[in-house]
């Protein structure tokens, strides 16, 4: 099993942002801590014995809160579940946000990784984001990460930014190479519904403006092969890493793990059960912690399809073996002609056991999806 | 009911332009008769569908009958037999006109004499009814009564100078109306004991008690029991029960007699059975010769329909049958198109009917509806003699066995403003009119005259005439008959292949044009696919224009993590969901609304 433990504050929302994240005081986030303990002993009464293979703290950015409430959390973590001694512990930080001391109260926590949201190389584009720090001030925080010991670093970038040239975007990817990071999450921008840009850029508002359909997937591709260049696969959509330090938190997610979700808005998968907890930040404070909200049992329906539409994700694909072996089915049954039809369009390669999309099958991932919904 | 003194009847009805006062004039006529208390009053009595009432036409003819005790303090029975108001439905105003006596005229006192209002009155005129005008709205601040009095005496030839001035709306001089109708429209003639003959001018369907027949009372006597006979359909019953039209509902008495308007029952199943026009006499002592006029209408326009849910397609075929049981007109019989599935070729009598008849079974039957384009019916002359009508164009036999094609043509009279004449005569032209003439109505004010094939306008020519004369021009024509033409059928290919669905005939001069913007149009509704697709316009095999839909090159969610999982499964199920109800055709989806769209092509 996994943990993914939500820590729902920041120093200032960006202005792509739809997580479920807010600034907010010390107190209510001292608040927001005790609950969230509280909530961590509650649940975890059903598995104590469940070894848990790792623990991701994301947000928001988990690195605002005072480090040292970071590590009363993972003592508490510790106490209640059974985290195996090889597990991966990752932690989200925003560059300007650590010091060399708060590095190394999250190495005495027991945290083994971390990934930092720089999104951008050119302060320009920082500035046009929303975000609070330069590049400069990534610098610094990445340095002294690995001053503080972490061997394990990832770095998130963002392509298909409002301006964003496919230079300036390989500039970027350069630059952060350059660093050596263990990890490059490589996304390119969704305009979500709710956000500034989304008012600024949504419904072809931005037109002009974003990166054509053209320079985006120029820039899908270049990522790539740069970075094939530089000794990181892309093991998924857009996630690239050296051999073996791929994230496992997040392999987890794409293969069917299980893992429980803490904290506001957290969700969960669980026996075969997806739920979510409580969002309203003012409700989570006041009432007792365990409520699960959109429970949702998966009939083997699916879990066959999900077995698909996010095994997908994954450039190694699923192995159809896999499926027999879960569902009792040959997935060509399941899904009579669908796979041959898909790999005669290009977009997928049946192989070795194995079925997986091709880098054009990558490209229109969310039709070749859909079509494992029955 | 004792027999009625037929010197104390009245049988009428009212001819107007759209939009003049016909349906306010005659609910106030009805509720100034008394047989209504106010509170009784829907707003508009006579038309009681809803969709009538939202369109501010009125479809199916009705009567109603009411009593008046004029000034002179004798009783009448006024039988007010509405008209339906539009080209479509000429002939079922022609016979409602038939079994009328008189008509009155009503004139808006702003807009004066339109397209509409000559047609009617021509058509009044033809059947010799007495026709007295009456002005209306004269309570509008731009109302000329006086001028709209000398145009009526100039236009049509009616004595016009003492004719009502009134506001049907607020009721302002109606009475004057009431008393002229006593006075300026004949009582009936006829025998009530000669041998039966009455017309039929409309009929309803009612589940209890079957068809009834409305019909006027020419000659003889017709009361329960009468053994009657359809002269034209041949279709034999023994009457039930007659009676006459309340306000809205049916009213028994004992008979009706020569001069008498009313209704019949006689446990009639089929409507088809009782054709408007056709006379009803006595089988026991028939009259020798049906009365004139009576034609069997045939659908001037054709479309396919078929249900978006392939699996309502027994619901379309109920709702069709059931919408059948009122109208007769309407046609309907099973078809099959590759790209649309099971589904009905059907007939209307224009453009209007067919858009009221989808617009039922939309809202009264919940259905949802693809449309392939309306098609008029052309006549196609083979080489081996055979004379074809072609009703769909899928059926076109190959151009070698065509010595030539017809197609309808009808004459069309357009009355506008003369700032507007240069724009209106434009449009005729491009729609390929040939030009018969020009009168002024008055200074500022012509009728044009225009022969025009009807295919030109029955999509969108009521629209482009109104855009290109700011609403100032309104439109009348009839068919004229059928004339030889330069025809063909042009063909619309996805990814190669042939759409049955969007193959429509056209003028070969046209073709070219039509093909490009069917091209463009398409490109715009079909959502892009893996691959590219290719949009062809075909004439006899030769490509004529082409569009391509561009390869999706990127459908991708960047980011997903655990808590995306279920938001992003429902993303792609409502994917899936727009994509189910899409046709398939070969390998590319087609939405729905692309069949729709390229019956709007003038549209900017």
């Amino acid at each position: 099993m996994e943990l993914y433990v939500h820590i729902p504050f920041c120093v200032k929302k960006c202005a792509y942002c739809d997580f479920l994240s807010f600034p907010q005081g010390e107190e209510i986030q001292r608040r927001y801590v005790e609950k969230l303990m509280e909530e961590i002993r509650t649940v975890s009464a059903g598995f104590h014995d469940t070894p848990v293979s790792s623990v991701f703290v994301g947000g928001g950015t988990p690195s605002v809160l005072k480090a040292r409430w970071m590590k009363e959390l993972f003592d508490c973590l510790r106490a209640s579940f059974h985290i195996e001694e090889t597990a991966e512990i990752s932690m989200e930080a925003n560059p300007g946000t650590v010091d060399r001391e708060k590095l190394r109260i999250y190495r005495e926590a027991g945290i083994n990784r971390l990934s930092f949201g720089l999104q951008s190389a050119d302060n320009r584009e920082l500035k046009a984001l929303g975000r609070i720090h330069t590049w400069e001030e990534f610098l610094e925080s990445f340095r002294l990460a690995r001053e503080a010991g972490f061997s394990n670093l990832n770095v998130d970038l963002m392509s298909a930014l409002p301006g964003q040239t496919v230079e300036s975007w390989m500039d970027t990817l350069k630059k952060t190479a350059d660093l050596d990071p263990e990890h490059i999450s490589a996304y390119s921008l969704i305009i979500e519904e709710g956000t500034p840009f989304f008012e600024a850029y949504g419904n072809g508002r931005g037109d002009g403006i974003l990166p054509d359909e053209d320079a985006e997937r120029e820039m899908y591709h270049r990522t790539r092969e740069f970075l094939k260049d530089r000794g990181y696969e892309r093991y998924e959509i857009s996630n690239y890493a050296r051999p073996g330090m791929e994230c496992r938190h997040n392999l987890g997610y794409w293969t069917g793990v299980s893992y429980l979700g803490l904290g506001l808005g957290a969700s969960s998968y669980v026996n075969g059960c997806r739920f979510c907890n409580e969002r309203d930040l003012g409700i989570y404070l006041g009432e007792k912690p365990g409520k699960r909200l959109d429970q949702e049992i998966l009939t083997k329906k699916d879990m066959e399809e999900e077995f698909f539409y996010v095994g997908l994700r994954l450039v190694q694909g699923v192995s159809l073996k896999e499926f027999e072996e879960r569902f009792g089915e040959r997935a060509q049954d399941v899904y009579p002609g669908l796979m041959e039809r898909l790999e005669k369009e290009g977009a997928a390669v049946l192989s070795d056991g194995r079925f997986r999309l091709t880098d054009y099958g990558m490209d229109v991932s969310n039709y070749v999806m859909a079509e494992f919904l029955q | 009911m004792t027999a009625v003194d037929q010197s104390r009847i009245r049988n009428f009805c009212i001819i107007a332009h759209i939009d003049h006062g016909k349906s306010t004039l005659a609910d106030r006529i009805i509720e100034m008769t008394g047989l209504l208390t106010s509170r009784e009053m829907q707003a508009q009595i006579l038309d009681n569908m809803d969709l009538e009432r939202e369109r501010g036409i009125t479809i199916k003819s009705q009567a109603v009958r009411t009593v008046y005790k004029a000034k002179n303090g004798e009783e009448y029975i006024f039988n007010l037999i509405d008209t339906p108001g539009h080209v479509d439905f000429n002939y079922e105003v022609s016979r409602s006109l038939a079994a009328c006596d008189g008509a009155i005229l009503v004139v808006d006192a702003a807009q004066g004499i339109e397209a509409q209002t000559l047609a009617n009155v021509y058509l009044a005129l033809d059947h010799d009814l007495d026709v007295f005008p009456v002005i209306n709205k004269i309570d509008l601040p731009s109302a000329d009564p006086d001028r709209v009095a000398e145009e009526i005496e100039d236009v049509i030839g009616l004595e016009a100078h003492d004719a009502p001035r009134i506001s049907a709306k607020s009721g302002l001089n109606v009475e004057d109306v009431l008393e002229a109708i006593v006075e300026k429209i004949p009582a009936p003639e006829g025998d009530p004991e000669a041998p039966l003959q009455a017309l039929i001018f409309d009929s309803v369907y009612d589940s209890y008690r079957g068809v009834i027949v409305f019909c006027r009372i020419k000659e003889g006597t017709v009361k329960r029991g009468t053994p009657i006979k359809m002269m034209a359909t041949g279709a034999s019953y023994d009457v039930v029960e007659v009676g006459y039209f309340g306000a809205g509902q049916f009213i028994p008495c004992e008979e009706l007699s020569a001069g008498m308007v009313g209704y019949i029952t006689a446990s009639i199943k089929n409507v088809r059975d009782t054709r408007v026009g056709d006379t009803i006499t006595d089988r026991s002592n028939p009259c020798k010769e049906p009365l004139p006029g009576y034609k069997k209408v045939t659908p001037m326009v054709y479309c396919g329909l078929y249900p978006a849910d392939g699996a309502k397609y027994p619901e379309l075929r109920d709702a069709l049958e059931k919408l059948q049981l009122n109208d007769a007109s309407l046609f309907f019989e099973p078809e099959t198109s590759v790209a649309l599935g099971f589904g009905f070729r059907c007939g209307f009598l224009g453009l209007l009917h067919l858009e009221i008849i989808q617009e039922r079974l939309e809202r009264e039957y919940n259905l949802d509806l693809v449309t392939t384009a309306p098609s008029v019916v052309y006549r196609i002359h083979k080489t081996n003699g055979e004379v074809i009508d072609l009703t769909n164009p899928t059926n076109m036999p190959d151009p070698s066995e065509i010595e030539y094609m017809e197609e309808p043509v009808v004459t069309a009279e357009v009355m506008v403003t003369t700032e507007f004449v240069g724009a209106i005569m434009q449009l005729c032209q491009e729609r390929r009119g040939v030009y018969l003439g020009m009168e002024y109505i008055e200074a500022t004010r012509a009728l044009l005259k225009y022969e025009l094939p009807l295919n030109e306008i029955i999509y969108d020519f009521f629209d482009a005439l109104k855009s290109r004369s700011r609403g100032y021009a309104s439109f009348d024509y009839e068919l004229k008959g059928y004339e030889q033409s330069e025809l063909v059928k042009l063909d619309i290919l996805i990814n190669r292949e042939e759409v049955d669905a969007l193959s429509f005939i056209v003028f070969e001069g046209s073709a070219y044009e039509r093909g490009r913007k069917m091209c463009e149009k398409l490109k715009d509704e079909i959502p892009r696919h893996l691959f590219e697709i290719p949009i062809q316009a075909a004439v006899g095999g030769k490509i004529i224009a082409r569009e391509t839909v561009k390869a999706v090159r990127k459908d991708v969610l960047a980011k997903c993590y655990g808590g995306d999982i279920s938001r992003k499964k429902k993303l792609l199920e409502k994917q899936k969901e727009g994509k189910k109800r899409m046709r398939q055709v070969g390998n590319v989806e087609i939405p729905q609304k692309a069949f729709m769209s390229v019956l709007k092509l003038d549209e900017e």
